[in-house]
């Protein structure tokens, strides 16, 4: 496929674009099978009775884990459009650039998360391999206090 | 587990200890199925091939969680880890051991917390950064 | 009449009068892909490589990944639900994995390519009282592209009666 300009005014009008917030029931078994896969033994995302003991009164969230599914339905609704649009002018290949977190606040199993997420900014760059296109989604997690429990920010790139 | 580590033990530019990981096809299905990212390039070669990979590549969100329980290992139950930045810039493969690391790039005290920065990335066997990141923890204080 | 909405179709409910020896059971079309098997995986927790790694699975000397028994199971034991409706109960239920089945690959992150389809299926094969329970058998299997019976198996079931 050819590539022509990646910030179409399709492309362009996405930024700043919201989702439907994400409700987020966050499970011990969820968090146990996230352990699980990355393989981390440590207790506090496994034992209850030492999370009970710990600090923290409730097995808790390992860093970067804001409850399942990892890639929301919200958020993935959003960056779909903005893939769709990135493909048709001629960027079809997507990878995962990066992510950033900044936690305000422990999660605990047992608490509910609402996510808000947006298209912070989309933009192109000359790579490597050819042009890429940087497309940052921003996302808010409060918990059922309303209290800011993380925000992120993840990179998609469509080439 | 590990002794807690406190803010006087650290000085800027020591490495902290570093976690290796040998991901297998298995561990990327295992986090196919806990992160509810079923995206093919990660466990059909074909699927991998046919978008221009070499081959079945691992979750940059893995590699991240990596990072992650690098810092919640070395922060202990006492420290918190506050911030998280990393970059998916290369490409790891199954079959390969990939280590993750951290070094310490300043110490301060900040609105009463003691704040640790630090330079945290993966590293593959032959030594390049696939995944370089920073990072900010909060640890406890003997002071 | 109590009626119940599946699959966004509100559909009625069965009654043991409605049925005879010999009566089909609504067949349940499905499309096994790789994905579908790696969804599998994470919610059953068999992390079996037989079932993902090409090459694991060649040196099993299965060809490549197949799809997971307890899948196929798991699609029969919705076929049941779905025929005996919100009133029924599912009370026995047995299959045996007989034949390898292998999943569609995908064409793009949700659509299959082209290929096979299985259906599950079954029939009636007994009907009585015993006490107050209405209770039905059934032969029940899931039939390959090829409509070969690859995963075969019994059910007995408790019906309402209009009695």
């Amino acid at each position: 496929m050819t590539q022509g300009p990646a910030l179409t005014d399709e492309v362009r009008a996405m930024i700043g674009a919201t989702s439907e917030p994400d409700i987020l029931e966050v499970e011990r078994g969820a968090i146990r099978r996230y352990a699980d896969a990355i393989e981390d033994p440590n207790p506090l995302f496994r034992d209850v009775e030492h999370a009970r003991n710990s600090r923290y009164g409730e097995i808790i969230c390992p860093p970067g884990f804001f409850g399942w599914p990892v890639k929301r339905s919200g958020r993935m609704g959003l960056t779909a459009k903005v893939r769709e649009a990135l493909a048709k002018a001629g960027y079809p290949r997507l990878l995962d650039g990066g992510v950033e977190y900044e936690c305000f606040l422990p999660i605990r199993a047992g608490d509910t998360l609402t996510a808000y997420s947006k298209i912070a900014d989309i933009t192109e760059r000359e790579g490597k391999t050819g042009k890429m296109t940087f497309t940052i989604t921003e996302t808010t997690y409060v918990n059922q206090n309303g209290d800011l429990v993380v925000k992120a920010r993840g990179t998609m790139i469509c080439r | 587990m590990a002794k807690q580590v406190y803010y006087e033990d650290v000085e800027e530019g020591m490495e902290i200890p570093s976690l290796a990981k040998d991901v297998t096809t298995q561990q990327l299905v295992k986090w196919a199925g806990a992160s509810g990212d079923y995206y093919q390039i990660h466990y059909d070669k074909d699927f991998a091939q046919a978008t221009g990979l070499p081959g079945v590549i691992v979750h940059g969100r893995l590699k991240s969680s990596f990072l992650g329980q690098l810092l919640s290992d070395w922060v202990g139950e006492e420290g918190m880890v506050k911030k998280v930045s990393v970059q998916h810039r290369g490409m790891d493969f199954p079959g390969e051991q990939m280590t993750c690391k951290g070094k310490v790039t300043k110490k301060h005290v900040q609105d009463g917390e003691h704040i640790v920065e630090l330079e945290i990335w993966t590293e593959n066997p032959r030594g390049e950064r696939t995944a370089p990141g920073s990072a900010v923890v909060a640890l406890p204080s003997r002071g | 009449m109590p009626l119940i909405e599946r699959q966004g179709k509100v559909e009625k409910q069965l009654y043991f009068e409605d049925v005879e020896v010999g009566s089909e059971v609504t067949p349940l079309a499905k499309v096994a892909t790789t994905q579908m098997l790696v969804r599998w995986a994470g919610a059953s927790g068999d992390f079996n490589p037989l079932h993902y790694d090409e090459t694991f699975a060649t040196s099993q000397g299965v060809g490549s990944p197949i799809v997971h028994g307890a899948l196929k199971r798991a699609w029969l034991g919705q076929l049941m639900t779905n025929w005996i409706g919100g009133q029924g109960f599912l009370k026995k239920f047995s299959c045996q994995y007989r034949g390898m089945d292998y999943p569609r690959k995908m064409k793009t992150m949700t659509e299959p390519e082209e290929g096979e389809t299985w259906w599950c299926k079954g029939t009636v094969t007994k009907k009585y009282v015993d006490g107050d329970q209405h209770i039905v058998e059934c032969d029940i299997w899931v039939e390959n592209g090829q409509g070969e019976k690859t995963t075969p198996g019994n059910a007995t079931v408790i019906l309402p009666s209009r009695a």
